[in-house]
């Protein structure tokens, strides 16, 4: 059996300990806003945040996340995570919208590390974060917004 | 049996209700009598969820979108007509997929239930205007009956009816009930276009707010407490059959339940997504090549070079153009471009959702870009009676046209897959990016060779080009797609010939955002530069000279010169391209500024994009499409490319080796929207074809090569 913290809640799994926290989160924790886009770590749709880091769900067994502290979409929260989300409706950055929950998981992470992200922060950060619609013009200006509002606040 | 999720929104709307309006099935002729003011439309209030507009005791205004919502902005489109000559408050409105009804929804382009072409706001566009005018026109009834005051001293603005002299006001859904019970207008009045208060105006999108917390539920996102997932293993090579298969391995994989084998390969079928995949890894699977195409891309290339000698089909043909090119005194250029097959690879994966309903019927959830044959087919193959199978479009992942089949392929495999079990427990069927990226349906392959002269002033004199490459439709005829974009040539040039070569390959193959102009666009604006830069003139200014018949896309050229400085000067390395296409009857023109990068493959900096779609219904969605959709192309133009490998195999299966754009290769862009009051035109497709040639074209000043091949990979430019 496998123990960690999902949005706060202490959760345990008992299946195929083989199994890519991804589908444990969808499959099993019903949590839907973590997408599937490619199961090779090569998209980013999958992203979640493991004990505070961006992370690709799709490739990571549950066995170990063992003690971790996973947080998703759903969960998401903080300052950074609402700067995030409010950048995101103010530009109307989402066309399809299902790559959109792990662009925002990697946003809120690099924020979180990097308060005044450049434009190379914003690459490095993002470049693992594949839309389709190529959004990435609204993406790159939401990300500085958010940042902007957050030292605004501060 | 429980949905863990479903959109709370349209369960709402479906269960308080007060007016309901349709409109009643309007042929495409009814239509085109309706654009010259005969309107025949029939407009009835009915309580049937089969409507277009629902008004809520809530206050809430939902527009029932018959059109696919996948990212190109059609349901906040469809909502933005309805609240426009609704005089609703944009903060009421909301929209919903509107259920499978050629009846009520058939694209009046296409005469069936169909969202494609770029069509959706160009067609729509009085319908559902008309829509909001005759639910307006039932509002107002409803408030004067009750008030006791005539209807034509009622007004309404911003979700609020109002009778000035006696000072009373109400919101809608006070009114719904009793406006439910009025006749509708038989002939709703529209608004001068002067008089537009929403229309025109970058009004935010409907659905932002869900898409940016991760509660926009998608085909994917669908499931219940005792759903199988079904995947199937598809033969890697293309019309390969099942032989025989082993599924021992398969079978021992815990949570598989049952493995069975279709004609389209073997399903597995499990309680998890994991196990299904797990299961469908350990089948070994014996493949019948008999009918396979076994060739490599290269072969199938030498195949192509040799169709040109052939007798083609003559797309468009006038003056004399062998005369002009053997000309004494005219200076020739000669071109051959190869475009390889692209897959969509849309991010959400194609997928569908089956239920058994306490009936004895099926529901089916599905990114459906034509519901009503997919029902259709779902129905046949299932063997039940019409009304037993019910297919609810849900909002899908991205399409780029790939959930557009003609021969519903996607679905019939799912529906065989759920047929094969017994139909009676709930499934979803998914392919995997590798399924996607293997699975053909490709933009097809493509090889231009183009002939052209300008004579001794420098003036194009001719232009012949054929087209080698399958036919979309599959037909042995001339297919318009294979060409268009070329044989109704923008430019004004004296002798013209283009000629398509059918080819037959077992690559399904289909359209891809921008269909022929994905390819013709590129083919025609590359050489266009090329022989304007033989003749001397300015790649703006040759190509003005030459678009006297065809002002509007002459305008967004100089536009987006303009824009960019065209003619001015340049940082230290870079260059600058021009392109400029009509398609979907918009017209774009972009302008690339591009450099060598440290790979040795092009960058691109920035781009100036000229748009001209009539009527710019929300500017927010027109210059989110043209971002979008030069970055969809850029993407294809720069790494795009399916091969078939020696022996037949696609060579590609997921985004590490077939590529597509990042945020690191995203340019700036900026968009600018010519003032119509001509009638909207899609903005989906059209942002696509400029881009390739405009980069092409920088890539040529940028480095003396001319780009014959793509994508533009070192090795192939560099």
């Amino acid at each position: 059996m496998v123990r960690f913290v999902l949005n706060g809640q202490p959760t345990t799994f008992e299946g195929d300990p083989e199994t890519p926290l991804l589908w444990v989160i969808r499959d099993f924790q019903k949590l839907m806003g973590t997408k599937y886009g490619c199961g090779v770590a090569q998209c980013g749709a999958c992203t979640v945040h493991v004990d505070g880091m961006a992370t690709r769900s799709c490739v990571l067994p549950v066995s170990a996340v063992e003690d971790a502290d996973i947080v998703t979409i759903e969960g998401i929260s903080g300052p950074e995570a609402e700067a995030v989300k409010k950048a995101w409706n103010g530009l109307d950055v989402p066309q399809c919208g299902f790559c959109q929950s792990g662009q925002i998981m990697s946003a809120v992470a690099l924020l979180r590390e990097v308060p005044e992200p450049t434009d190379a922060d914003i690459d490095g950060a993002m470049a693992g974060n594949i839309c389709r619609c190529a959004a990435y013009g609204r993406i790159r200006r939401a990300i500085k917004q958010a940042a902007a509002d957050l030292g605004a606040e501060a | 049996m429980r949905w863990h999720r479903f959109r709370p929104t349209r369960r709402a709307v479906l269960a308080g209700m007060g007016l309901v309006v349709a409109v009643g099935a309007v042929a495409p002729l009814a239509y085109s009598a309706a654009r010259k003011g005969m309107w025949a439309w029939r407009i009835r209030s009915t309580a049937s969820p089969a409507a277009f507009v629902k008004i809520g005791t809530d206050d809430t205004v939902t527009v029932m979108n018959k059109h696919i919502e996948f990212g190109q902005g059609t349901s906040t489109g469809m909502a933005t007509l309805v609240a426009e000559e609704l005089d609703a408050d944009w903060s009421q409105m909301r929209a919903a997929e509107a259920p499978t009804d050629d009846e009520l929804y058939a694209s009046l382009a296409f005469g069936v239930q169909a969202t494609g072409g770029s069509s959706a706001m160009s067609v729509a566009y009085e319908q559902m205007r008309l829509v909001g005018a005759a639910a307006r026109a039932m509002l107002v009834a409803a408030a004067a009956e009750e008030w006791g005051v005539s209807a034509s001293e009622i007004t309404v603005s911003n979700g609020i009816v109002r009778h000035v002299p006696s000072g009373r006001e109400s919101r809608f859904g006070a009114l719904a009930d009793r406006a439910a019970e009025q006749d509708p207008p038989l002939w709703p009045r529209l608004k001068d276009p002067k008089n537009f208060v929403l229309i025109g105006r970058d009004l935010p999108k409907l659905d932002t707010r869900e898409k940016s917390n991760g509660t926009a539920t998608f085909t994917a996102d669908l499931s219940t407490d005792d759903m199988l997932v079904a995947v199937v293993e598809h033969p890697d090579h293309f019309g390969a059959t099942v032989a025989s298969f082993d599924d021992t391995a398969a079978r021992a994989v815990p949570g598989v339940v049952d493995v069975r084998p279709l004609p389209q390969g073997v399903a597995v079928y499990a309680r998890d997504t994991f196990s299904a995949l797990k299961g469908r890894a350990a089948l070994k699977v014996e493949w019948d090549l008999s009918k396979a195409e076994t060739r490599s891309s290269a072969e199938i290339e030498a195949d192509f070079v040799r169709r040109l000698d052939g007798t083609g089909l003559e797309a468009t043909s006038r003056g004399d153009p062998d005369k002009a090119l053997g000309a004494d005194g005219v200076r020739r250029l000669e071109a051959q471009i190869l475009f390889p097959f692209l897959a969509h690879a849309p991010m959400e994966t194609l997928d569908a959702v089956f239920l058994p309903n306490a009936g004895d019927g099926i529901d089916i959830y599905s990114g459906a870009q034509f519901p009503s044959m997919d029902q259709r087919t779902a129905t046949e193959l299932l063997g039940l009676g019409p009304d037993n199978v019910r297919l609810h479009t849900v909002i899908a992942g991205g399409s780029f046209g790939r959930r557009a089949q003609p021969n519903a392929a996607y679905i019939t495999e799912a529906t065989e897959a759920f047929k094969a079990i017994g139909a009676s427990r709930p499934m979803k069927h998914m392919w995997t990016r590798e399924d996607d990226i293997r699975g053909g349906y490709y933009r097809p392959m493509y090889l231009h060779r183009l002939r052209g002269a300008v004579d001794a002033t420098g003036r194009i004199v001719a232009w012949d080009q054929a087209v080698v490459g399958q036919s979309i439709a599959g037909t042995s005829e001339l297919d318009e797609s294979s060409v268009e974009g070329a044989s109704n040539l923008p430019y004004a040039i004296d002798n013209l010939r283009v000629v398509a070569h059918n080819v037959v390959l077992p690559v399904p193959v289909l359209w891809w955002r921008s269909v022929g102009h994905s390819h013709t666009g590129f083919a025609v604006e590359t050489f266009v530069d090329e022989l304007l830069e033989l003749g001397g003139r300015d790649a703006v200014e040759g190509r003005l000279e030459l678009l006297s018949g065809e002002p509007r896309l002459a305008a967004v050229l100089a536009r987006a010169a303009e824009m960019a400085g065209w003619g001015g000067p340049l940082p230290e390395g870079r260059q600058r391209g021009v392109a400029a296409v009509k398609s979907f009857g918009t017209c774009v023109a972009q302008v690339a500024e591009v450099s060598r990068g440290e790979d040795g493959a092009p960058r691109v900096h920035k781009v100036w994009c000229a748009v001209d779609c009539g009527v710019a219904v929300n500017p927010n969605v027109i210059r989110q499409q043209m971002e979008g959709g030069l970055g969809y192309g850029l993407g294809a133009i720069l790494y795009g490319e399916i091969t078939l490998g020696e022996g037949g195999r696609v060579m590609q299966s997921n985004f590490h080796d077939y590529r597509v754009l990042r945020i690191n290769e995203m340019p700036e862009v900026e968009v600018a929207i010519m003032p119509s009051s001509a009638s909207p035109s899609g903005v989906g497709e059209p942002g696509v074809p400029p881009i390739g040639p405009a980069v092409a074209n920088a890539w040529r000043r940028l480095t003396g090569q001319p780009v014959r091949r793509l994508p533009m990979v070192p090795g192939s430019v560099a």
